[in-house]
């Protein structure tokens, strides 16, 4: 059971109030891009095993979009962040380098 | 013009708690930044209550407000006095960007009361309802069982609950038997 601190109403909501989002940070290719840019951003994304960046929704609770930062091999949560920003603040990076030193995910590292 | 009338018109159950619907309770939804003062303002000449914290609620009797969210609050007020609170609320908000909306009939209030009263929401809310994690004062926004539903205490023993109206049925159907007499768990 995934338990995440939406960090809008503070609540330690449990999976069962969430609604999972898909993947985080993505950048939109809209009108104007290539074919394969449009295409990257429709179809591709990533499935790692290890550190990951979510989109979730507290459905069941304060209804705010938030990102999360976790580990998909073992469920730990390095840290919850809000959705309006287009990269993870240094202090969740930080968290993971603690706890996965070397991480890589995309871009970020 | 016919007479209103609540979604369960004051059904009630009597187990290991009371569980009963409240009846007809006016109720607004407001939406907008809730650090504003014009805001600040229409909600204390609503309800006389400043605006609440985080996840923190000011309601004596029918009359009070919620926080629902980060930019959104639900103002309790007299079912008969609804149209015209906000009708005064409306006009206040003019100049700045928020949204004030009756969603009185859209909702159904239950009441839980009694020494169980924790237990009962406990079995149906995935939420820590200890005394330590839950108190009079907060409000919790989740789910009861399959439906959305919100519910703060009013004293240490009572619960209010609210739910849509179309959901009310459901809701009751579920407390009542979260409420079954011989159901205590003894956790809380």
């Amino acid at each position: 059971m995934l338990i995440l601190n939406c960090p809008y109403c503070g609540v330690d909501a449990e999976e069962t109030e969430l609604a999972a989002g898909g993947e985080a940070h993505l950048k939109r290719y809209g009108p104007g891009s290539s074919d394969d840019e449009f295409h990257d951003y429709l179809f591709m994304r990533e499935n790692p095993k290890g550190v990951h960046f979510e989109r979730w929704r507290h459905v069941n609770g304060c209804g705010k979009w938030f990102h999360a930062a976790r580990c998909t091999q073992t469920l730990e949560v390095f840290g919850t962040y809000s959705a309006q920003t287009t990269e993870p603040p240094q202090k969740i990076k930080d968290a993971i380098t603690t706890k996965r030193p070397g991480w890589s995910w995309r871009e970020l590292s | 013009m016919s007479e209103p009338i609540s979604a369960l018109n004051h059904t009630s159950y009597e187990g290991i708690a009371k569980v009963e619907e409240c009846g007809l309770q006016g109720m607004i939804t407001l939406r907008g930044d809730l650090s504003d003062k014009v805001l600040a303002k229409a909600v204390k000449d609503a309800t006389g209550q400043k605006v609440p914290g985080q996840r923190e609620v000011l309601v004596s009797g029918d009359t009070g407000v919620c926080w629902m969210s980060t930019d959104e609050l639900l103002i309790l007020v007299p079912y008969a006095e609804v149209g015209a609170k906000l009708a005064a609320m409306t006009n206040a908000l003019s100049g700045i960007h928020a949204l004030a909306v009756n969603v009185s009939d859209a909702r159904a209030v239950f009441r839980i009361t009694g020494p169980c009263a924790r237990e009962v929401l406990g079995k149906v809310a995935p939420v820590d309802l200890s005394s330590e994690a839950f108190q009079p004062g907060q409000i919790r926004r989740s789910r009861l069982a399959q439906v959305a539903g919100a519910f703060w205490m009013d004293d240490a023993e009572t619960f209010r609950v609210v739910c849509f109206r179309s959901a009310a049925d459901y809701v009751f159907k579920l407390l009542k038997a979260a409420a079954q007499s011989g159901s205590e768990v003894g956790v809380y």
